[in-house]
């Protein structure tokens, strides 16, 4: 009976739900936009992990490696794209 | 009327109504073609549902040349304007369609669907696959870039062309300035055949990561299959960002969102960034494998290995992450800070290196090499000083400062035109003579080739080195005319006189594949070129199952090795073949997608609400559907053999 019952998945559903649940507060509480941010930021990551993981079965391949690999350059070229265009068009903006 | 009078043409021309009654003409005769011939069938079951890669690479390099076409059509009569001051030839109206059309098609309907057929057609052979990873999802890229290419085709004759630049910078392309729905074409266009060439990354990354013959580790793949697999992955990062813009700005000008607007929150420079977040890797997307390329036919006519394998592939593996630090460099008098600016400069000059040492790689090949001057070495030989060429005037452009006085003028169009055309017009072109015998099992004539060589080389010399000097002496770039008091008509009137000699060489490289057809021997040889990679060991034309026992690899030129220094390919008996079937699904997908596109453009809300309908049924259908392929038994693959003279021949 133990091995039928999904527990990873049934366990990852409510922790989904929980971090669904953490973004809402700050619909509900008055906090500074500093806050909210921060809130909405953490939550949005851990939700995309848990979905990959527990959901999409990113680890249990054999081809987990090349997954992750392409995952982190994703991540990574994510950034530099976001962050070079805040650079550009905020920080660095002076017209 | 009022319903109809939106397909009417804003600013229609004597040239565009004999163009739509060519058009017409054309569509009639090759139905009447069809149906004279009976070949409806065959053109069915053959080609619109065919799942095999080989196939769909030559739909593509169809396309690709239809395309070429058009664009050289577009590029002929720009040039014609320019080619004396105060021409008028053309209206600022049609010159502002006319170089617009011209960049996309050339770019994302040309350049890419001709890279496209090369990867679609050569890599599974190269790596001793049997076709690509997702034959089904394959032919589903090929015909939404098809309807996507077609979608943005007919604008000119219905509703009107696009006329903001093939960068379609905002506010400009917004409702208020581009009220027509010329640049909606582009929106969902580039949409329609984005969305194919996403897939396609994510197909060519899964099949060379999964489908090797066994013993092809990573370093020994061939380095064509090493550029595919680069593309593939810059392909998988940029290409969203192209998806979402385009989303951003179809919303802005169907559904007055304000991403791009200039008042209420909007932020109109943001499209030119996210553009080239996309368009910096979108050029590396085109260059890489036309690297590769090179590096085929180099070692192949030098008959020497290729020089610094490792160095190839880590610059490479280096560009593809790289090129996606340096975008800012196409909008450096944007109105940012000069210390963003050099730090974009920067990045950009650094992105030379690699290129560099690819450069003298392929020098290094040739070097005490046996060189063959056929007419793809010569493709290969024309391409390193003049690509180098455009790689010093690309760095000139990435110091910040300096480009102040380049930008947007025609030196910056002939940077550019002087990496593409050298670099990947070339690769194709000698590429596309290189594996014609694969494609169709006869070889295009030398001599035609090698006179269209030369008229496309001195073409391209007379056609963009002048705009080097006019650009600096303050041509500014996608303006239609200009007076006689500032001294450019001579050298725009060489710069005409080039364009027609690549229109000549376009003209003969039509007349070689004519010629070749009618009078080409058809006895090739499996290895006319005595090449060296996997792809030369099966058959031409090369049979459905590509190879008939799955070769063992143990070195990185295993052709050559297997020829010379004998070892052994194909071990083993034969064994039933498990193959893909074919399904109309992806082209009956693809024209609702078309129909779905155009009520788009148009705003014809019903039919887009259908179209959708139609395509989601589509997707359903394959969920449902069950499909396991079919088998080549063992006596048809001998017999198939047989006729060939058997897997080991060139023995
Ligand atoms: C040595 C490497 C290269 C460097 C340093 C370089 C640098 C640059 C810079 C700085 C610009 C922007 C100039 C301006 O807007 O004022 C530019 C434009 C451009 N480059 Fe390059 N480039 C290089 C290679 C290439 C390659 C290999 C391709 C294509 C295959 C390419 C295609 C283009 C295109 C299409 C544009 C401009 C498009 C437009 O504004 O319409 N470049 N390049
Ligand atoms: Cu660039």
């Amino acid at each position: 009976m133990k091995e039928l019952f999904p527990a990873k998945q049934v366990w990852g559903f409510v922790f989904s739900l929980i971090l669904t649940f953490v973004a809402l507060l700050v619909y509900f509480f008055n906090m500074s936009k500093a806050t909210g941010m921060t809130i909405f930021i953490l939550t949005a990551f851990i939700q995309a992990a848990v979905q990959l993981v527990v959901f999409m079965h990113a680890r249990e391949t054999d081809d987990s490696k090349s997954i992750f690999m392409t995952l982190y350059c994703a991540i990574f070229l994510a950034l530099i794209t976001v962050f070079g265009t805040i650079l550009c068009m905020v920080w660095g903006w002076s017209y | 009327m009022g319903f109809f009078s939106r397909f009417l043409i804003p600013n229609p021309s004597p040239v565009i109504y004999s163009s739509m009654v060519a058009i017409g003409v054309t569509v009639l005769l090759i139905i009447v073609g069809l149906t004279h011939f009976k070949k409806w069938f065959f053109l069915w079951s053959g080609w619109l549902t065919t799942v095999d890669h080989k196939r769909i690479g030559i739909m593509y390099l169809i396309s690709a040349l239809l395309m070429l076409f058009r664009g050289g059509v577009d590029a002929v009569m720009m040039r014609a304007q320019l080619a004396v001051p105060d021409n008028k030839l053309l209206d600022s109206q049609h010159y502002n369609e006319i170089f617009s059309t011209h960049g996309v098609v050339m770019i994302l309907f040309m350049a890419m669907p001709y890279i496209m057929a090369l990867m679609n057609f050569v890599v599974p052979l190269q790596i001793g696959a049997r076709d690509v990873a997702f034959p089904r999802l394959n032919a589903i890229s090929f015909w939404l870039f098809f309807m996507g290419a077609m979608l943005f085709n007919i604008s000119f004759v219905i509703g009107g062309s696009p006329d903001a630049g093939w960068t379609s910078y905002f506010p400009l392309a917004g409702n208020e300035f581009s009220p027509h729905v010329g640049t909606n074409y582009y929106m969902i266009g580039i949409q329609i055949a984005g969305i194919g060439t996403l897939m396609t990354g994510i197909n060519f990354l899964t099949t060379i990561l999964k489908m090797r013959a066994p013993g092809m580790t990573l370093m020994k793949m061939p380095m064509f299959t090493w550029s595919a697999l680069v593309t593939s992955i810059i392909i998988i990062f940029a290409f969203p960002v192209l998806t979402v813009a385009l989303i951003m700005g179809t919303m802005d000008r169907l559904f007055a969102t304000k991403f791009f607007t200039m008042t209420e929150g909007g932020m109109d420079m943001l499209w030119a960034n996210l553009f080239w977040v996309w368009g910096h890797p979108e050029v590396y997307i085109l260059i890489l494998p036309a690297f590769g390329l090179f590096s085929e036919i180099i070692p192949t006519f030098s008959r020497r290995n290729l020089y610094g394998y490792r160095s190839m592939v880590a610059s490479m593996v280096f560009i593809s992450i790289y090129s996606f630090f340096v975008w800012t460099h196409h909008f450096f008098t944007m109105g940012q800070a000069a210390y963003v600016n050099s730090i974009f400069s920067i990045t950009t000059m650094v992105i030379a290196i690699p290129t560099g040492i690819k450069i003298f790689n392929w020098l290094f090949t040739m070097w005490k090499g046996r060189i063959r001057f056929t007419v793809p070495m010569l493709y290969s030989i024309g391409f390193i000083p003049l690509f180098t060429i455009g790689g010093v005037t690309g760095v000139m452009l990435a110091m910040s400062a300096a480009d102040y006085q380049y930008h947007n003028t025609m030196f910056l169009v002939a940077h550019f035109h002087n990496v593409i055309i050298p670099g990947v017009v070339f690769a194709v072109l000698g590429a596309g003579t290189y594996y014609w015998p694969k494609m169709f099992g006869f070889m295009l004539n030398e001599r035609i080739g090698k006179w269209a060589f030369w008229f496309l080389t001195i073409g391209f010399c007379l056609a963009f080195f002048p705009m080097y000097i006019t650009g600096l002496d303050g041509q500014a770039r996608r303006i239609y005319t200009y007076s006689e008091s500032t001294g450019f008509g001579p050298l725009n009137m060489i710069s005409f006189i080039g364009a027609t000699l690549m229109a000549i060489s376009f003209v003969l490289i039509v007349y070689t594949i004519y010629y070749s057809i009618r009078h080409a021997p058809r006895d090739v040889s499996d290895d006319p070129w005595d090449a060296r990679s996997l792809e030369w060991a099966t058959h031409n034309p090369v049979p459905e199952y590509n190879f008939a026992i799955i070769p063992q690899v143990n070195s990185r030129e295993t052709f050559w090795d297997a020829k010379y220094k004998g070892h052994e390919l194909f071990k083993g008996d034969y064994e039933k073949i498990h193959m893909p079937n074919n399904s109309g699904v992806p082209f009956i997908m693809s024209c609702i997608f078309f129909v779905f596109g155009f009520a788009l453009v148009f705003s014809i809300w019903f039919l887009a609400i259908i179209g959708l309908i139609g395509i989601f049924v589509c997707m359903a259908h394959r969920s449902f559907e069950i499909d396991h392929g079919h088998y080549i038994s063992v006596e048809e693959i001998k017999e198939t053999e047989a006729k060939f003279g058997g897997v080991n021949k060139w023995k």
